[in-house]
């Protein structure tokens, strides 16, 4: 079993490295949602700070649902998936697989320009640290949260706005908690713990059922 | 004597029932609504501590928004019915009680809008209460967004019961990142429920008229079922031997 889950990894990455360009669409679209918030509402300095963390954020759902689309629609239109559910191997293994893959590709980028963030913000070197970890938490919820909504929309006309619908409002207590933390790191004397803690327990949770209930979607939608 | 539970779950029994039903569950919602906003707007004191008589919009807010929330239960409850049993009319009550739902969500924020500007002095604010609302409509949306961009019935029927089961587990989350945004300091919810401490002939009226809007909802669910029932047998021998059609 572990042996077709990581077949199933290393196959989606060196599929996703031979069409390197849509790895750095999703970066970009990210850094480029964020330098529209300056330009939008303004460049004074104390604004900036207090506005970062909901901005990185915000950028951050909209850059994963973006991707989401990619999640499953080529192995389905393809094949691929129905024969993946065919397969003794059990089938959330496979998709736990594949969201794994979806975050290494999406959403591991995005915490690693983060940084780039905090300048164009001028956020101080600890909240600039804080943005790191909780992106770094709380990116696999949304792929996971996502991969269910993606499932279900599977070879649907207009299925990339139908799943922003969808998820956008599941999407919510990650983005209370993961902004939260870094304004929190701004003030002198708050603790960032429980917000860290509470996105941890999100993605454990996330871990543990978001991959039978995107299987039971994905069987849901090619029956 | 053996009784045949699952005999209303076929749409050919179902139908005439509901049919049946529907005015009964008109004449009932019309009396207690009636009743209720009589009792609210002739029983009760013109001033309710600091606000004057734009109080009395509370009796249709607080049904509206009761059974706002009831409807997602009872949305759900149908949608799970209908993965368990596979059973096609749960389907059918679930996505005709999602509307009414909404409805519901609609007519609770809109009056709570109402009622802010009143004693508030703002159309809107970013309260727990008012935010909880408004993600109850986005999640009310979703669903028959989904429902409604999926040709095949059976697919789209069980798509949307997953997501509204997905749904129900989040809210929770949901309602508590909303009401406790920092953790930090989030000993208590920001609004207790002032139920108790209400005016009993004002609790009166607000159940009464609760009651009424509930009679509303089942007489709407049971209409749009009916309509729902017909598009999708329309071709079975059932429906086009109804005398509706045979006149």
């Amino acid at each position: 079993m572990f042996s077709a889950f990581l077949l199933i990894l290393k196959r989606d990455l060196l599929l996703a490295m031979r069409r390197r360009s849509e790895i750095f669409t999703v970066l970009f679209f990210f850094i480029v949602v964020i330098s529209l918030f300056p330009l939008g509402i303004s460049t004074e300095d104390q604004l900036l700070k207090q506005i970062a963390p909901g901005v990185v954020w915000v950028a951050a759902l909209l850059a994963s649902t973006l991707a989401l689309d990619r999640l499953f629609s080529d192995d389905y239109e393809d094949g691929t998936l129905e024969q993946m559910t065919l397969t003794p191997v059990s089938l959330p293994i496979v998709v736990l697989a594949k969201m794994i893959a979806h975050w290494l590709l999406t959403g591991l980028p995005l915490v690693l320009i983060s940084p780039l963030v905090g300048l164009f913000y001028h956020l101080p070197f600890e909240s600039i640290k804080v943005m790191m970890l909780v992106l770094l938490l709380g990116t696999p919820v949304l792929s996971m949260l996502g991969a269910i909504a993606a499932a279900l929309t599977l070879g649907l006309r207009g299925g990339g706005v139908l799943v922003s619908l969808l998820v956008l409002p599941l999407y919510i207590p990650v983005l209370v908690y993961g902004a939260g933390a870094i304004s929190t790191s701004m003030v002198e004397g708050l603790s960032i713990q429980p917000y860290v803690l509470l996105l941890s327990a999100f993605m454990l949770l996330a871990i543990i059922f978001s991959p039978w209930a995107t299987a039971a979607a994905i069987k849901i939608s090619i029956e | 004597m053996k009784i045949n539970w699952f005999k209303y779950s076929a749409p050919m029994n179902f139908y005439p029932l509901a049919g049946k039903l529907i005015p009964l569950f008109w004449i009932l919602a019309i009396a207690l609504i009636a009743l209720g906003l009589y009792w609210g707007f002739f029983k009760t004191a013109d001033v309710l501590s600091d606000q004057k008589q734009y109080y009395r919009i509370i009796y249709v807010h607080v049904a509206s928004a009761w059974m706002a929330m009831w409807l997602y239960a009872v949305m759900v409850a149908w949608a799970m019915v209908g993965l368990v049993f596979n059973t096609r009319l749960s389907f059918m009550m679930a996505s005709a009680t999602a509307i009414t739902g909404t409805v519901m969500t609609v007519i609770a924020l809109a009056t709570g809008a109402i009622w802010g500007k009143t004693s508030w002095g703002t159309w809107w604010d970013w309260d727990p209460k008012l935010t909880s609302f408004l993600i109850l409509l986005f999640v009310y949306i979703g669903y028959i967004a989904l429902q409604s961009a999926i040709d095949d019935v059976r697919r789209s029927d069980k798509a949307s019961a997953l997501l509204a089961l997905v749904g129900l587990a989040l809210v929770p989350i949901i309602y508590y990142a909303v009401n406790c945004p920092d953790p930090n300091e989030c000993a208590s919810l920001h609004q207790e429920s002032s139920l108790e401490r209400v005016e009993s002939n004002i609790l009166i009226a607000m159940l009464i008229t609760t009651l009424g809007f509930w009679m509303y909802s089942f007489a709407t669910i049971l209409m749009r079922v009916r309509t729902i029932i017909l598009e999708r047998e329309r071709n079975t021998s059932w429906v086009s031997k109804l005398k509706e059609f045979n006149n």
